[in-house]
């Protein structure tokens, strides 16, 4: 059948078994617009800025595991888009994005809204195409959903001139693509797997550190299979949160910056670490030259590249991380070892004194002032640990991730990598699109929501009834944090003046909104407010200004230095109490 | 450690720049490039040189095979190699001189492929010492301007990169 390349486009979406996309129009996206118009397999989403589009469809995927998918004029629909593509690329996210472009014919001429997508996005895409001729299309399209779901996933841009998507061809969509520069591998090496068993079995102090590789890369009932069956301690990075469950007496919590005490004392002492889907990012080490003097390490990617960049492993594995775990502990189990039971009970007995000091207690009988902690203990206790939680960036985020315990994966969305303030919004948007009986909710802080406020109109139109959680301590929380340890409390710009009246603000949207300043009101409130299932709240909380997150490792610091909160009972000889 | 990485590209617009912003953005150096099609129209083949530690090596080895374009990479300085530069330089051949700048040609085995009044514009190939000297012999006389291709590469025996 001879198509447009815009209908070509459309057809392509559906074969693909899209069923949103997250767009806004312009001129050279009218053809494609005019295509979307005259079906209604894929449904548009109408955001109110691109990048809410952009983190709309990183929230879908990251919530179902399929690709997101994102639809933008040229010009300034692309440049709109990078913040959210390169937000995908720092935490692997399959994301398609479709630009518009002007047309080949004046591409280079400076036209009227052009710039150049490839160029501009080259850095933070997976990969990216330029589609010059209109035969091409569909294939290009394959290449594309193909690129960003497998492997290590990531978003790909698939940029369209205006006359391409005007141009008529036949149309035949590929069932499978091959691609002679591309074909990532699955399966891990049997004898390094059989090693790494050895090793995991010949440990004392054992450690199984887990990050967002095993969310996307949905290994999560391995992982819990092979951790319940060594009785090992279980961590999980600020991506990996949810991949094994947040309840479960092997979970010592997350580790890194602001991880458990546990978790970074076990990481810097133990003596065999099994990594899986994580990356020894900055947030996770401290000092690398401090980092975890004792361990023989085991890294388990799917990417290459990541093993041995930052920390070399005595035994990679590259593969799909639930693949991989299948098979090791398949080859556990074929052993003639097992665990050393007497050495992981006194490992456990460490561990347990390190849990004993109780590193995120904070106040939590004030009744002067609300806590932050505590609203998310309050929303974690009312939804059962059921719901969708998406945040922004900064202090609200770290107390989401620490007193928020997810049981399954996919249920906790932010931007670890990149660290999008933004990016909780549009986010729990795409969620709620993607799963509408779910309950959605936004953490949030009073001044990363106002970075895609405007969605709050896309939410309506869309009957997206989100529960927004705002934080508002009338500060940059963490911008403050830092000044006040490392800059002598100089608190340059990260006062938030004249904030606008957040409950009138949701009202002008046609939303709800409720002011919450007393901690005596903070569960009543949370519970009226998850029972309305059919409207969008926004709950602004006024919180402590001076809340700090704890514990804390601070630059240049090793996982065994760690600041504690003040007023908590800690050994001195194990912890250097630097900013308390 | 310097070394000499051979790729083989899908031959399209970008990919070349994929591979320059790699380098870029995650801040390794690039020595020299060299990029042509191969007998295959539809592959390029790349040759650049750098330096760095073995780890670094590796990230940039892993990186670059990481990018959809690049089809197959091999580490020329793996294995015996040769590895050969084209440089066009002309330099002033006046008077006496004339005669001392073509015996050094002979002697570094160039061809001088131009001529003027004033001017002998040589040809010379060889590993980049031999360039080196080849040009630090040349201070007999003023260089007019050098133009050097950076180094292509082929792996010694039945070594080959090919798909």
């Amino acid at each position: 059948m001879e198509l447009t390349g815009a209908d070509i486009l459309v057809r392509c979406l559906q074969d693909e078994g899209i069923k949103h996309i997250f767009g806004y129009p312009g001129g050279a996206a009218l053809h494609i617009y005019d295509a979307l118009y005259k079906q209604d397999v894929v449904k548009h989403v109408l955001v109110r800025h691109e990048q809410g589009a952009t983190h709309a469809a990183d929230g879908y995927a990251r919530a179902t595991g399929k690709p997101g998918t994102v639809l933008v004029t040229s010009g300034p629909g692309v440049t709109n888009t990078v913040t959210g593509i390169a937000t995908a690329y720092m935490d692997s996210i399959p994301m398609v994005v479709f630009s518009a472009q002007v047309s080949t014919a004046v591409i280079g001429d400076d036209a009227f809204q052009e710039v150049d997508a490839i160029g501009i996005t080259r850095p933070c895409v997976k990969h990216n195409f330029l589609v010059k001729d209109v035969r091409d299309l569909a294939v290009t399209i394959k290449k594309a959903f193909y690129i960003a779901t497998t492997g290590r996933p990531g978003p790909v841009l698939v940029d369209v001139p205006k006359d391409v998507t005007a141009a008529i061809t036949e149309y035949e969509y590929p069932e499978r693509i091959d691609m002679r520069s591309y074909s990532p591998s699955s399966r891990g090496h049997p004898k390094q797997i059989a090693r790494a068993a050895e090793l995991l079995l010949s440990a004392k102090r054992p450690i199984i550190y887990t990050g967002g590789g095993i969310v996307m890369g949905k290994a999560h009932q391995e992982l819990t299979a092979l951790v319940k069956h060594l009785g090992y301690p279980c961590t999980n990075t600020l991506m990996g949160l949810g991949g094994f469950p947040g309840d479960d007496p092997l979970f010592i919590g997350m580790l890194g910056m602001h991880g458990t005490y546990e978790a970074n004392m076990s990481m810097h002492e133990c003596d065999v670490m099994l990594c899986i889907g994580a990356r020894f990012d900055d947030r996770i080490t401290g000092d690398v030259k401090k980092f975890s003097p004792f361990a023989r390490i085991i890294h388990i990617d799917i990417d290459p590249a990541t093993i041995g960049k930052v920390v070399s492993a005595e035994i990679p594995i590259v593969g799909q991380a639930g693949a991989v775990l299948k098979e090791l502990l398949a080859a556990i189990k074929r052993s003639d070892r097992t665990p050393d039971s007497e050495a992981l009970k006194t490992w456990w007995k460490q561990i347990d004194d390190w849990r004993a000091v109780k590193s995120l207690e904070y106040d939590r009988k004030n009744t002067k002032v609300i806590k932050p902690q505590y609203v998310i203990e309050k929303l974690y206790e009312l939804t059962g640990g059921d719901a969708y939680v998406t945040s922004d960036v900064g202090q609200h985020q770290m107390w989401a991730a620490q007193y928020y315990k997810f049981t399954e994966p996919m249920r906790w969305i932010n931007s670890g990598g990149l660290g999008t303030m933004g990016f909780g919004l549009p986010a729990a948007m795409g969620v709620k699109m993607a799963l509408p009986d779910a309950t959605v909710a936004c953490v949030t802080g009073e001044a990363s929501i106002l970075m895609c406020i405007q969605e709050l109109a896309t939410c309506k139109q869309y009957d997206l009834p989100i529960k927004i959680i705002n934080l508002n301590n009338r500060y940059l929380g963490m911008v403050r944090q830092w000044q006040e340890f490392f800059y002598d409390r100089r608190y340059s710009h990260s006062y938030m003046d004249a904030l606008p009246d957040f409950v009138k603000m949701a009202e002008s949207f046609g939303h709800r909104g409720v002011l919450i300043d007393n901690p005596a009101d903070v569960e009543g409130a949370l519970k009226e407010v998850l029972a309305d299932k059919d409207n969008l709240y926004f709950m602004d909380f006024i919180t402590d200004q001076k809340e700090n997150v704890y514990p804390m490792i601070a630059a240049g610091k090793g996982h065994h230095e760690m600041a504690l909160q003040p007023g908590s009972l800690v050994d001195d000889s194990v912890t250097e109490r630097e900013l308390a | 450690m310097r070394r000499i990485l051979s790729l083989l590209m899908e031959n399209e617009s970008g990919a070349l720049s994929r591979v320059a912003g790699l380098f870029s953005a995650r801040g390794y150096n690039i020595e020299s490039l060299t990029v042509a099609p191969t007998e295959d129209h539809s592959l390029s083949r790349l040759t650049l040189v750098t330096k760095g530690s073995d780890q670094v090596i590796e990230q940039i080895t892993k990186q670059l095979n990481k990018l959809v374009d690049v089809v197959k990479l091999m580490d020329l300085t793996d294995g015996a190699h040769i590895e050969r530069e084209l440089m066009l330089v002309k330099v002033l051949a006046r008077d006496d001189l004339r005669e001392e700048v073509k015996r050094l040609v002979d002697i570094f085995r160039g061809r001088i492929i131009d001529v003027t009044n004033d001017t002998y514009t040589i040809e010379l190939t060889g590993n980049g010492d031999k360039i080196d000297a080849f040009i630090d012999a040349l201070s007999v006389t003023d260089i007019v301007e050098v133009v050097r291709s950076g180094i292509s590469g082929i792996a010694r025996g039945s070594r080959a990169l090919k798909l």
